[in-house]
């Protein structure tokens, strides 16, 4: 009924929370502890030494910013994502994406932030995320550091936070979002509380006329160790003419940038199916959002 | 163990101000049951994802048994054993889970109360699909779900009558 924690700091500020970083380099930061403390339960991190950050309310909260950049405070929970008139406006994908993490209890506790400092590949927030090119802004005892999303992930639950750092923003340019119409696709066994079999983030920003690919993104989540972008895909299909032969050509250019596992989930050749599969559904809903009209 | 660290915490429970000495270590459920004595919530999965621990946390559904309890301090906690009338009298939500037979062997209910409590709490009037959705991090091993369905949308139905005439 105790978690197996040996000491918990709880953080007053962000900059004690750094501090008590750097007295206890052991520590973990504890935000929401959706992830944290099922490994302190599960065995994995038990008897380890806590860094809790869930008290500092600064950083939570959606703000769009003067120069149209939305700011999203790390510790901002899955719900308040999903329902945030800002994100439902600009990107409503990211909403569907923290709308479908495990239940609305988890989704309650789980944060943005944790989401994408636990560099999981089935997290669901951090393929849109990767997908709209999000900075990822820490703060450490030398200041803040901003993160292209891109160059965040490392290797599997590895990132690019020193373990001084905490994660504060996630933010989104202006130009990544404008313009753009994208949605994400969740695969998995059940419809509430389940983790991803794969996932799907696709945005698309088309010509003026709706029947030219004036940019697309796509990126998947479980189709290797980390949240990947497919980016030959991508390449492949700019400037095309909406079609079905530019669909079917995205789908199957996607099986060049993708990796996936066989896992108790499922087969490396099951996801493989799924993900050319939901390029092309995922690609079809975003063009049916931006009005485009197939020729 | 000599380096146990305990800690105060002042919460709102059931209405009422609570001061308690915790270990911190302690889950959210912990302090509920074992120090508050209140056993309507209940020790099921506790990695979160049965929702027989779930308590209303300033007017939100959270799992309590993966919520550390020193992050109560100053919130407003709702347990089942809150929804009591003065007169002792039960909620309408539990009376029409009784009224439908939502309940087989109980130990999921309490949780699936408190989270139908804060679905009903805005009066909106949601599909059995949305229902379905918003009761999705609670399971009941008894039975099916019909009946708890049945329950939260015959008391949703009847409250939105009740705030129609009301209106008129």
């Amino acid at each position: 009924m105790k978690y197996d924690i040996k000491k918990l700091y709880e953080a007053g500020s962000l900059d004690e929370a750094i501090s008590l970083l750097e007295e206890h380099p052991e520590a973990k930061i504890i935000a929401g502890g959706s992830d944290i403390l099922i490994s302190v339960r599960a065995g994995e991190l038990a008897g380890c030494t806590l860094v809790s950050i869930y008290g500092l309310d600064d950083l939570r909260g959606v703000t769009l910013e003067t120069d149209g950049t939305i700011r999203i405070g790390s510790l901002t929970s899955f719900s308040n994502i999903a329902r945030n008139e800002i994100i439902n406006k600009y990107i409503p994908y990211l909403g569907e994406a923290a709308g479908s993490v495990g239940g609305p209890q988890v989704r309650n506790i789980g944060t943005i932030g944790g989401n994408t400092c636990n560099g999981v590949t089935s997290a669901d927030t951090a393929s849109t995320l990767l997908a709209l090119d999000a900075i990822l802004e820490v703060k450490g005892k030398d200041g803040y550091r901003s993160i292209p999303i891109k160059d965040w992930y490392i290797k599997s639950k590895l990132v690019d936070l020193k373990p001084t750092e905490v994660q504060t923003s996630i933010l989104i340019p202006k130009e990544s979002y404008e313009g753009y119409f994208g949605n994400y696709y969740k695969y998995s066994m059940r419809h509430a509380m389940d983790i991803a079999t794969c996932g799907c983030s696709v945005n698309v920003k088309l010509s003026a006329d709706k029947k030219t690919v004036e940019d697309v993104r796509i990126a998947y989540g479980v189709a290797g160790p980390v949240p990947l972008r497919a980016t030959t895909a991508e390449a492949a299909v700019k400037g095309r003419a909406v079609d079905l032969d530019m669909l079917e050509l995205f789908s199957e250019k996607v099986k060049d940038d993708i990796n996936p596992r066989t896992s108790w989930r499922a087969s490396k050749e099951f996801r493989t199916h799924l993900m050319t599969e939901l390029a092309r559904r995922c690609l079809t809903e975003s063009i049916r959002r931006s009005g485009g009209i197939f020729q | 163990m000599s380096d146990i660290q305990y800690k105060e915490i002042t919460f709102t429970v059931n209405g009422k101000e609570r001061s308690v000495m915790i270990d911190v270590r302690s889950s959210l459920l912990e302090v509920l049951r074992n120090k508050l004595h209140l056993h309507s919530v209940k020790k099921g999965c506790e990695v979160g994802e049965c929702g027989a621990c779930t308590v209303l946390i300033d007017g939100e559904p959270f799992d309590s048994c993966i919520y550390l309890a020193v992050w109560a301090e100053g919130k407003d906690i709702l347990t089942v054993e809150g929804l009591m009338g003065a007169d002792g009298s039960i909620s309408d939500i539990q009376q029409a889970f009784i009224d439908e037979a939502a309940v087989q062997c109980g130990f999921c209910t309490p949780g699936l109360i408190m989270t139908s409590y804060s679905i009903l709490a805005d009066g909106k009037r949601y599909t059995r699909d949305e229902l379905r959705q918003k009761l999705a991090g609670n399971m009941c091993r008894c039975t099916g779900y019909h009946n708890i369905i049945n329950a939260v949308e015959n008391i949703m139905l009847k409250r939105i009558e009740e705030a129609e005439v009301k209106d008129s």
